[in-house]
């Protein structure tokens, strides 16, 4: 590959924001939003070309790139595996749909809106590209700006609040990462990620536990996991919905990504002592977090917190360390990107018609908006789970990973399926089904043309996932299997260590 | 005595800025206040020349002049070249500020000028008594600055409540360097270094060494040695204050980093706790007390008392990584700051300066260029990625794990997002509020052009971080041979 793909698809949108920047003065609102959809587009275009020239038959790095940067082994350095490359794709598709949420609902400061995104855009994509772990933590952190200011500046009433707390709680979580940064690279004189996943590096048994905490604390509340993720569902009420599209749908990914890239393989030992942990916290997480969801009365709220469900079984999947169940994370994760994501944009297409994301504003939507009950049913299904939607094979997947594990962590996890149907029905029937009472509703306008174009992909998206989701597989399943192998040659590695358990016993 | 022709050059920044300041000082005794434009231009002359000298001679090798009292190196060079260039960007900033408020005396760039002659002093010093003149040399200079405008309270108040603590701690360091005198027999810092080899630090060497540092750490307003720092930068001018906050603060702070590394070198465990210890307090109250201000100045106070804190950071790892560390977090704690007092000298309404931080309300709005640099100093003063400042907390948090200083470093981080707090309402007042009662909207063009280049540096960094980290490599490197 003579073309740097992977610097392109990441500084693109970058490169439209100054674009953006350049014209402020004399384009209108129109021709920024229009750039801002061209460059995403383009994006898009780059991240399938990548994806179909991705090799899913090896594990290694590809499209690596490396330029000095920083002296000291310091570099920059980019490249994807088959966990990464499909987060880069997925960000890519849906950024040109947040744009187009934003058409028409955002009409103040659409230049610096638009900006944010495209940086937004970078920073997301450049996370799941770095081969650095400097490299990583700059894309890692450097996403708060704009999302603080997105939230913040075109957010609802709470959105000072919210931005905040989204800002600090995740800053907090990340600083402890950064020291852990720099004891590794004090360890091994190097933060190159393909070294340290090469076993040439591995870390001693007695820094794992540390290092494997500081790197949790920012990808548990990332994820977030039980009980760092009240500040999620502040933050996805407040943000704009493309916004709540890009938290759900890429945000919340860079910590179960994290978990994957970082955790299970450079720090075997403390993953497999902490893994029941997780799986506690997972647990909670997935019955807890439901129940709350069943209680909600704000539409975002309630897929905020199916959301911290949805994501319980990500990690539950990820710590199971089988094949199954950590394919079944990251298919998850894909999924949930895509529902969740479409999820919030069908709540902004009726917020933008009625100002209101309370549920029981609503009701009947059935017989004025056929097609939009359409499009919410079938999320709405691949959110419950249902064969068929992409939802379900990663539930499926994540669960019988589990059940290799452990019996009752399979039976409490699938008590989040049901009562995932219990809480998205629920919310389906109250929405959609009855009689159409409101007078405020009598005249409420199905999708229009903008809003079927941005719906309809995904829908055709969620399904042809479920019928045929061996499109993922065929690009993950050479890296999930190095993944598993490394992580059990780690383990057994530090059992060899000097000092280790294994020297004791006799 | 080896002051031969050819290593004159070697001075040559210091007579400039020596025989210079004189000739303005004559210069503007003879031609009297209406000359203070045209010293004031000389003043900056003067100070890029010196600066320029230097940045044209980096890597010339080493200097020992005046019995070893007088240490030139790149440690040195990278710390002059700071002062020189900060100092002469502060003094180009402030002369529209100087005009518009009856500031006009011929003194104020003069005594700018003799302060940084101090602060190059201080920076080459490697004899206690050099350190000792070049301190009180840019010390006095100060104390006048602050209570610059005679006619305002609040002045007057800032100078002499700065030079009352000022001479306390003046009086405490010479105390502790007569201990030092007494129980290594020598000013001079080899000598004092190898008095302390063998056996380590005799007990009163230990004493002196405690004073010597509360005594410094006043100059670099580290906390418990703080209490000033907050009512000198609010009570002082603007643009003197905007000259506290950077030039004093490198030399000082240089200073410190030499003192320590150079006189003390097999003493790095006991100095090394005194510093863990200030930068801790320093660290955690800038976070902290930060939080409740409203005036813009003062909070600027607090910050710097956090930066300095940040900055020891490094120093208590007291390896070369560290100072390394040291360098560039001062290099771009200059250039960040320099942005940020821009930003407040341009906040006025009418003719009428304001520094609340509410009067910022909505200003994203009105000057969406201007909002948006101020945006970018501040995350970089919160050292959030990919800006300047974020690389600044990387080195010296690098070297303080590599030193194994964990609680150090953990703490600090947890500060670092306290502080966090502070520079975000900033932000938000910016850009999530409606406007209040507009500020003027002109900003003057070479106010501008400062304020560009320093937000260009925070967001550039990233790119071109090489341009300050191999030149800092090389100056803590000369400060180990």
């Amino acid at each position: 590959m003579g073309w740097p793909i992977l610097s392109l698809i990441t500084f693109v949108p970058s490169l439209g924001a100054l674009a953006i920047l350049a014209i402020r003065g004399y384009g209108s609102a129109e021709n920024i939003r229009q750039i801002a959809l061209g460059v995403t587009l383009i994006t898009f275009v780059l991240s399938v070309f990548l994806v179909l020239k991705f090799d899913g038959s090896t594990a290694n790095f590809q499209f690596v790139e490396d330029i000095a940067w920083l002296g000291g082994g310091i570099d920059y350095r980019m490249g994807v595996d088959g966990i990464s490359v499909l987060f880069v794709l997925l960000t890519a598709v849906l950024m040109p749909f947040c744009i187009l949420a934003s058409w028409t609902s955002i009409t103040e400061r659409v230049a610096e809106y638009m900006i944010a995104f495209l940086v937004l855009e970078t920073l997301m994509i450049g996370v799941f590209c770095a081969l650095d772990l400097v490299l990583f933590y700059i894309f890692f952190e450097g996403g708060l700006i704009p999302m603080f200011l997105i939230i913040g500046v075109w957010g609802g009433q709470g959105r000072v609040y919210a931005s905040f707390k989204f800002f600090l709680y995740t800053l907090l979580g990340s600083v402890l990462m950064l020291l852990a940064i720099m004891a590794i690279y004090w360890e091994t004189q190097t933060t190159d990620i393909t070294q340290l996943l090469s076993g040439d590096h591995s870390l001693p048994a007695y820094m794992q536990p540390w290092l494997w905490f500081a790197f949790f604390a920012s990808f548990a509340v990332k994820v977030p996991m039980w009980p760092v993720h009240t500040w999620l569902p502040d933050a996805h009420v407040e943000a704009p919905t493309a916004g709540s599209v890009i938290l759900a749908g890429v945000l919340l990914k860079m910590g179960g990504y994290g978990f994957l890239r970082f955790s299970l393989p450079m720090f075997p030992v403390a993953s497999a002592d902490f893994a029941q942990l997780v799986f506690v916290m997972s647990l909670i997480a997935i019955v807890y977090t439901s129940l709350v969801a069943l209680a909600q009365e704000d539409f975002k709220k309630l897929i905020a917190y199916a959301s911290v469900a949805h994501m319980g079984l990500v990690t539950l999947g990820i710590f199971t360390f089988n094949h199954q169940g950590i394919e079944g994370g990251i298919f998850q994760m894909l999924s949930h990107g895509i529902v969740s994501g479409a999820l919030f944009l069908c709540v902004g297409v009726v917020y933008d018609r009625m100002h209101t994301r309370l549920i029981t504003d609503y009701g009947g939507l059935v017989n004025r908006m056929p097609i939009y009950a359409v499009c919410f049913m079938v999320f709405t299904m691949a959110n419950v789970g249902l064969p068929g939607t992409s939802g379900f094979v990663g539930e499926f997947l994540t669960l019988l990973g589990a059940f290799q594990v452990n019996t009752w962590l399979a039976i409490i996890g699938t008590t989040g399926v049901v009562l995932s149907a219990a809480y998205a029905l629920w919310l389906y029937r109250r929405v959609i089904f009855g009689t159409l009472e409101k007078a405020n509703l009598q005249s409420i306008l199905d999708l229009n043309a903008r809003e079927k174009f941005t719906l309809f992909p995904l829908v055709v998206l969620t399904i042809v996932l479920g019928v045929y989701p061996k499109l993922v597989f065929d690009i993950t399943s050479a890296s999930v299997a190095h993944l598993v192998e490394f992580h059990e040659a780690g383990l057994q590695r530090a059992l060899l260590e000097p000092g280790s358990i294994a020297e004791v016993l006799p | 005595m080896n002051l031969s022709v050819q290593n004159v050059d070697l001075l040559m920044p210091e007579f400039i800025m020596a025989i210079g300041s004189m000739a303005l000082l004559m210069l503007g005794v003879f031609r009297g206040d209406q000359s203070q434009r045209l010293v004031a231009n000389l003043a900056i002359v003067l100070m890029l020349s010196a600066g320029g000298w230097i940045v044209l001679n980096i890597g010339d090798g080493r200097l020992s002049v005046f019995g070893s009292a007088y240490q030139i190196d790149d440690f040195a060079r990278f710390m002059k070249i700071l002062v020189l260039f900060s100092a002469a960007i502060v003094l180009i900033m402030s002369q529209s500020y100087v005009e518009r408020r009856g500031m006009g005396q011929f003194e104020f760039p003069v005594l700018v000028a003799f302060a940084v002659l101090g602060m190059m002093l201080m920076i080459s010093a490697s004899d206690f008594l050099t350190l000792y003149m070049g301190l009180e040399l840019q010390s006095l200079a100060l104390y006048v600055l602050a209570a610059f405008r005679r006619d305002s309270l609040r002045s007057t108040e800032a100078g002499l409540k700065y030079f009352v603590l000022g001479a306390l701690s003046s009086g405490i360091m010479l105390y502790g360097i007569s201990l030092i005198y007494g129980f290594s027999g020598s000013t001079a810092f080899s000598a004092v270094a190898a008095a302390a080899v063998g056996d380590g630090l005799s007990l009163g060497l230990i004493f002196g060494l405690v004073f010597l540092t509360a005594g410094l750490a006043f100059k670099i307003s580290a906390v418990p040695f703080h209490m000033w720092t907050p009512d000198v930068y609010e009570g002082a001018p603007t643009p003197i204050t905007a000259f506290f906050a950077v030039s004093p603060k490198v030399a000082a702070l240089a200073l410190f980093v030499r003192t320590m590394i150079s006189a003390f070198p097999d003493a790095t465990e006991e100095w090394g706790q005194i510093i863990v210890f200030i930068s801790i307090l320093s660290m955690v109250l800038g976070s902290v007390a930060a939080i409740g201000q409203n005036n813009i100045k003062r909070l600027m106070a607090y910050s710097s008392i956090g930066h300095m804190g940040f900055a020891l950071v490094g120093l208590a790892a007291g390896t070369e990584a560290g100072v390394k560390g040291v360098l560039i977090y001062l290099a771009i704690y200059a250039v960040t700051n320099i942005g940020v007092f821009v930003c407040i000298l341009s906040m006025r309404r009418g003719e009428e300066m304001v520094e609340k931080i509410s009067d910022l309300a909505g200003i994203a709005r009105l000057r969406p260029g201007f909002a948006f640099a101020l945006a970018m100093l501040m995350f970089s003063l919160a050292g959030i990625p990919p800006l300047a400042g974020f690389f600044a907390k990387w080195y010296v948090f690098l070297a303080a794990i590599q030193a194994g200083l964990y609680p150090l470093a953990v703490i600090g981080v947890v500060a670092s997002v306290v502080g966090a707090y502070y520079y975000l309402r900033i932000v938000k007042i910016m850009y999530f509020e409606e406007v209040g009662v507009a500020l003027e909207s002109k900003m003057e063009l070479r106010l501008a052009a400062i304020l560009t280049a320093s937000t260009a540096f925070t967001v550039l960094f990233i790119a071109f971080a090489w341009l300050v980290e191999t030149p800092a490599e090389a100056a803590a490197a000369s400060l180990f041979l």
